[in-house]
């Protein structure tokens, strides 16, 4: 045994340092990775991803005007069947719009028309206001009295006071920004409607 | 230390504990031995009241757990097993409940006082930092708790507040499917924003208490006229205005107790929901995903931030809106360049930024409970220009007006 007393210059401070910084870099990479499955836990379940299978809608008994709403993914669904007086008034609204050609919205490419959707009369929508989630109530009505004389039938959300029209498009002034969003649907045959899948893409 | 060397004599059980844990030594350092201004007046109950408000909700809190069940389809109904069958569950549960609201009723006041006597200046910026993050985190406990229940306007209530971290451009819509667990509110949010509300946000403002606390002691309490008692120093190395805490003021926190108490029993027993102002009448029908409430609020202590978000048509702006005027506050002890603290030596300037701030808070907070007409989105949008006037004018209207001098020691009548 050596009686040697070891002295500061004798201590390789960089060398002390760079194990320093080495050891905690290691521990901070293990800490990310262990965050990993306590933040990925929080994500929609295997059950719930599989609760969230496609809907089947028969919309051969919505009348003229009727809409109907239906849950899909906890989302409440509007499906709206629109008469055709209601249909040729969407034409003439463009101008109070504030995005009439859904250029800023979410929709399928199929539903991005003036109709917003697959078939004139059949309007698919979900039903949350794009302003903060609410259910915005439907007042189909042309000239709903409750909406005033030039109200072209559409959706009023009672929360926060956004108007839309009846392909779910919002007029000026409403403190949403973007049109209703429509979800990806298709049609089985002329009265089955499927929710939740293209005809193109398949399953969402 | 003085202190210690006195028990250091004694025997018995007290000279066993205090060898091994050091009780006497922590009362006298931190409750005799702290001088707080001898000054003080009625604003400075608010802060013993909201650590009161603060054990009230825990222990009413562990008991509700008993009988809570946090689940999408028996949340509902053990909270009407709760106050319809437990014993004295109805009790504890408007403990609860009246215990929120008293706890932003306190926390407002306490923040006031701070901003009229100027608390948030240096040294104590992180003293108000730290108050903050606790006014944060009670929000984020009050917004999770209110969920519970699982009422109607719990539902809808937190799909309109989750939805605002939607927001937040291009990963949004993740971050909301992620915080709920599932497409849409359901019983994974449920039983996530629980497990939040009774474990790790009362941890957070636990340890946040500490830290206010451990602060205070570090800057010593500011005071009513605003100056550094530590500045003048007596013989005995205390400051010449300050008095021990204990006795002086917990004794006189004991009164403010039972004020506090005569109002809060007031409305536990009398008014439980307040006029709908504490408990929202949709909360007493259960959620239901397919039927908005007619006219959605949250609770009173969030109306005038939603006031704000309603008032900018369009969401993302709205949203940030919000967010700033609850951000603009962290920054409080940078904007004021007066050169004294307190308003009592502050100039006119002052004195109405101050009075119109408080005009704005109170009429946003009255137009966030009502619907949004189009009168009371321009009001909403005419206090919101106030209310941010009153924080980002502040470097300039404390500085070009005219104050008086603060005194040399505090103003104290006996």
């Amino acid at each position: 045994m050596s009686d040697e007393k070891v002295t500061a210059d004798d201590i390789d401070v960089n060398r002390r340092k760079f194990l320093t910084m080495a050891t905690a870099a290691t521990g901070a990479v293990g800490v990310a990775f262990t965050l990993v499955p306590f933040i990925a836990s929080w994500k929609p379940s295997e059950r719930a991803r599989a609760l969230g299978a496609p809907l089947e809608i028969d919309v051969s008994k919505l009348g003229p005007g009727q809409m109907i709403t239906q849950s899909w993914r906890k989302q409440p669904i509007y499906v709206v069947r629109r008469t055709p007086e209601s249909v040729a008034k969407l034409g003439g609204v463009a101008a109070s719009l504030k995005d009439p050609n859904s250029e800023a919205s979410d929709q399928p490419a199929y539903a991005k028309n003036e109709m917003r959707s697959l078939k004139p009369e059949i309007l698919v929508l979900y039903a949350a206001c794009t302003h903060l989630g609410c259910l915005p109530k439907q007042y189909s009505t042309v000239a709903d009295p409750a909406m005033g004389a030039d109200w072209p039938g559409g959706f009023f959300c009672p929360c926060h006071g956004s108007r839309f029209d009846l392909a779910g498009r919002v007029f000026n002034g409403s403190p949403a920004s973007a049109n209703l969003r429509v979800p990806p649907h298709k049609f089985e045959s002329d009265s089955l409607l499927v929710i939740g899948v293209d005809a193109a893409q398949g399953a969402a | 230390m003085a202190a210690s060397s006195d028990h250091a004599g004694k025997t018995g059980f007290r000279a066993w504990l205090n060898k091994r844990l050091p009780v006497d030594e922590f009362i006298d350092s931190q409750l005799i031995g702290y001088f707080a201004p001898k000054n003080f007046n009625i604003w400075y109950f608010f802060g013993a009241l909201a650590l009161l408000v603060f054990v009230i909700q825990i222990l009413t809190g562990i008991f509700l757990t008993m009988h809570y069940k946090p689940s999408e389809t028996a949340a509902f109904d053990s909270v009407e097993y709760i106050m319809r069958e437990v014993e004295w569950g109805w009790l504890i549960r408007y403990m609860h409940s009246t215990g929120a609201s008293f706890f932003f009723i306190v926390v407002y006041l306490h923040m006031f006082r701070a901003m009229i006597y100027g608390s948030y200046r240096a040294p104590r910026e992180l003293l108000w930092i730290l108050g903050m993050l606790l006014y944060l985190a009670l929000m984020a406990e009050a917004f999770m708790g209110y969920v519970l229940p699982w009422g109607n306007m719990s539902y809808w209530g937190a799909q309109v507040i989750v939805n605002l971290f939607g927001t937040i451009p291009v990963i949004g819509p993740g971050v909301v499917e992620w915080i709920r667990g599932d497409y849409g509110i359901a019983d994974s949010t449920l039983n996530r924003f629980f497990a939040l509300h009774v474990i790790a946000l009362p941890f957070a403002i636990a340890f946040l208490v500490l830290m206010h606390l451990v602060a205070l002691r570090q800057t010593g309490s500011n005071n009513p006229d605003g100056i550094e008692i530590k500045e003048k120093m007596g013989s005995n190395g205390k400051p010449i205005d300050g008095i021990p805490f204990h006795p002086y003021y917990t004794v006189k926190d004991v009164v403010g107790v039972g004020v506090f108490l005569i109002f809060f029993c007031g409305v536990i027993f009398f008014a439980p929901t307040f006029g709908g102002l504490f408990l929202e009448k949709p909360n007493f029908e259960p959620a239901n995903e397919l039927s908005t409430p007619e006219h959605i609020a949250p609770v009173w202590y969030f109306t005038a931030f939603y006031a704000m978000l309603r008032a900018v048509p369009d969401q993302q702006l709205g949203a940030l809106l919000m967010l700033l005027a609850i951000v603009v506050l962290f920054f409080l002890p940078w904007l004021d360049r007066s050169p004294v603290k307190s308003i009592r030596y502050k100039g006119w300037l002052s004195k109405i930024a101050l009075a119109l701030f408080v005009v704005s808070f109170v009429v946003l907070s009255y137009l966030g409970l009502k619907p949004a007409s189009d009168l009371y989105v321009i009001l909403a949008r005419v206090f919101t220009a106030v209310y941010f006037a009153y924080f980002l004018l502040m470097p300039w209207y404390t500085r070009i007006e005219k104050c008086k001098s603060a005194p040399e020691r505090v103003t104290y009548h006996a």
